[in-house]
């Protein structure tokens, strides 16, 4: 029995990395009239299914993709987060 | 007649060129699609610029995965010649083949302009056929070319020397820090290009093949193409893998 797992993976510039987007939002604040606002980083969130016999081999998954695929872990940070069974939850909406 | 190959990625743009740049030299030019596992048997690859995959997720991280990649990857470890252009250096930073990354511009625009860099050393398969050290006047194209690596990577880099080429001022003075004439994309200790530590693959940001031909305008960068084609026919006749040494 398998089932489907939805995560995203949150991937950010490493600290200290320079982050020239972050630098460009940031510049933009005070046409908003915003201030006391700082330490603006982008990087990029990637949602994604996956079949597994359970949470913890799906997490796996992700995980390894996050580290070798949508992150470069010379300058970029990634987090995992669980966004929960998404089979499931699609057959109860079903029924 | 030696065979420099030239891989094609959908997406590459500067396959062309980098054919036409090969044949200036004499060799044969070989191009080689993204799809083969194999090389052909070619002497060398070139890893052209564009925006292979369309550079989505990050600039050349889908090219990595690619078939055609696994036989450079193989032709790199027994000492193969590979170079990387723009986007082929940043394809050969993410398949880790040299060090470091390349990030955003520090400007964040797309920069298509030229620029002066100086050889770090000319005792590489890729600079041999340099007259000297003096600047060559190269032509950069890209949107991510800021050249990164940890503080202690760099003093690695400098000390083993595997910097290539550098971002240079008009008095041929490395690019001051902060220097975005010279060194547009606010690349690290102004490096432009890099060696992988066996010295048998290089990463370059400018150009070199669309500078290779006086009836374009100048034609600084076809001394690099040719250091390539000269040291692949060299590797091939005697079979020794090219690796260089310590900078003396």
């Amino acid at each position: 029995m398998s089932a489907s797992f939805r995560f995203a993976v949150n991937v950010t510039p490493k600290a200290g990395i320079l982050d020239p987007q972050g630098r460009a939002v940031e510049q933009s604040l005070p046409h908003l009239g915003v201030s006391g606002v700082s330490a603006i980083r982008v990087g990029r969130r990637v949602e994604l299914t996956v079949e597994a016999a359970n949470a913890a081999a799906a997490r796996t998954v992700v995980e390894r993709l996050a580290a070798e695929l949508l992150s470069n872990p010379l300058i970029e940070a990634f987090q995992v987060e669980p966004l929960g069974a998404a089979s499931s939850v699609v057959a109860e909406v079903v029924r | 007649m030696t065979r420099i190959g030239v891989v094609i990625f959908p997406g590459s743009n500067g396959d062309g060129d980098a054919l036409h740049a090969i044949e200036l030299t004499g060799a044969e030019a070989v191009p080689l699609w993204h799809e083969s596992a194999s090389l052909d048997g070619v002497a060398a690859v070139i890893l052209p610029g564009g925006f292979a995959y369309g550079d989505y997720l990050r600039a050349g991280v889908i090219a990595r995965f690619s078939p055609v990649m696994r036989a450079v990857a193989a032709l790199a470890a027994e000492g193969g010649l590979v170079l990387g252009i723009c986007n082929g250096f940043q394809v050969l930073a993410e398949a880790g083949l040299v060090p470091g990354a390349l990030l955003r511009n520090r400007a964040l625009r797309f920069l298509g302009r030229d620029v002066l860099v100086a050889p770090e050393r000319l005792d590489t398969p890729f600079t041999r056929a340099l007259a000297g050290r003096a600047p060559l006047r190269l032509p950069i194209a890209h949107g991510e070319g800021c050249y990164y690596a940890d503080e202690a990577t760099l003093d690695r880099l400098e000390r083993d020397g595997q910097v290539l080429f550098r971002y240079v001022d008009p008095d041929g003075g490395r690019a001051a820090p902060g220097d975005e004439r010279a060194n547009p994309n606010g690349s690290l200790r102004a490096i432009a290009g890099v060696l992988n530590a066996a010295g048998n693959v290089a990463g370059l940001m400018p150009h070199p093949e669309r500078a290779a031909e006086s009836v374009l305008g100048y034609d600084d960068g076809l001394a690099i193409i040719r250091s390539l084609v000269e040291a692949a026919a060299e590797r091939e006749k005697t079979g020794a893998p090219l690796l260089v040494g310590m900078p003396g």
